[in-house]
């Protein structure tokens, strides 16, 4: 069961990346979802659209899965302050970091950004740290 | 023809989140949990998206141009700075929280999840948030 994660996990990441290589090589613009969310707002013109419709198809690819296959197993066991508090947190840090797990961890890495593979040891270090102690030592998670 | 790309490209990310389980909490939070039951699958996630964009966006970097556009819209940010720190610091502490990044939270409320969506309407209120207070300072 292990080993069939692992190879759907590489093959999800191949469809991450070839998003990614595509929407840098034809356009010269980085995947980067907490950016491209800001830019909803920040953006006008030609850099609004393409943003609204590169979201409005990954919200897609939710509705299409469902759709077709039926709502995946997804457990979210966490009251909703707790939900806010997380997304708050996810929210200031992209920005004052620049970046998340496409951004920095997909196309950073690809374009051998040095800033990048810094942001991703500290959120994946922090990620690691937080779990530890909400799960190992205060036991709440 | 840019926009029905960005359309597809975002449906083929999503995809790539939902078959490779980054959209799924736990998997994610199974993935941090180094000090527990480590569940290694994210780890082949990154390396599969990486394993494509290390060698084409060196290819990329050859060229003047994209293929179809003027110029390459490369982030301007330089150095490494406390703002990126901590920045990467904070985004991991909410990471970890709810196993929730940007782009699953949009999957998961494109699979109907409402749970997902207090969690975007927080995140874009974190982000409107800092905006604000950096207008402020500046």
């Amino acid at each position: 069961m292990m080993q069939l994660d692992w190879w759907l996990g590489l093959a999800g990441g191949l469809l991450i990346g070839t998003a990614a290589s595509l929407l840098w090589l034809l356009y010269g613009r980085i995947l980067g979802v907490s950016g491209v969310v800001a830019g909803l707002w920040q953006q006008t013109g030609g850099e609004l659209a393409w943003r609204v419709w590169f979201v409005a198809g990954v919200l897609l690819s939710g509705l299409i899965y469902r759709l077709s296959f039926g709502l995946p197993e997804i457990s979210l066991p966490y009251p909703w302050w707790w939900l806010a508090l997380a997304g708050f947190l996810v929210g200031v840090g992209t920005r004052m970091g620049s970046g998340c797990t496409s951004g920095h961890g997909v196309c950073g890495l690809g374009r051998l950004s040095v800033r990048s593979v810094w942001a991703v040891l500290v959120f994946i270090g922090s990620g690691v740290l937080t779990v530890a102690l909400l799960r190992h030592v205060l036991g709440v998670m | 023809m840019m926009r029905i790309s960005a359309l597809l490209l975002g449906l083929l990310f999503g995809f790539g989140l939902l078959l490779s389980g980054m959209a799924n909490p736990a998997k994610v939070q199974g993935f941090l949990d180094w000090f527990g039951d480590w569940d290694a699958t994210l780890a082949f996630v990154m390396g599969g998206a990486v394993a494509l964009t290390l060698p084409l966006f060196q290819w990329a970097a050859k060229r003047s141009r994209p293929l179809l556009a003027g110029r390459w819209y490369a982030p301007a940010a330089q150095g490494i700075d406390r703002r990126l720190i901590w920045g990467s610091a904070l985004f991991g502490i909410g990471w970890g929280l709810a196993g929730i990044c940007p782009g699953p939270a949009l999957v998961l409320l494109g699979l109907g999840r409402l749970d997902a969506l207090v969690f975007l309407v927080a995140m874009v209120a974190g982000m409107g948030g800092w905006q604000y207070w950096q207008h402020r300072v500046n």
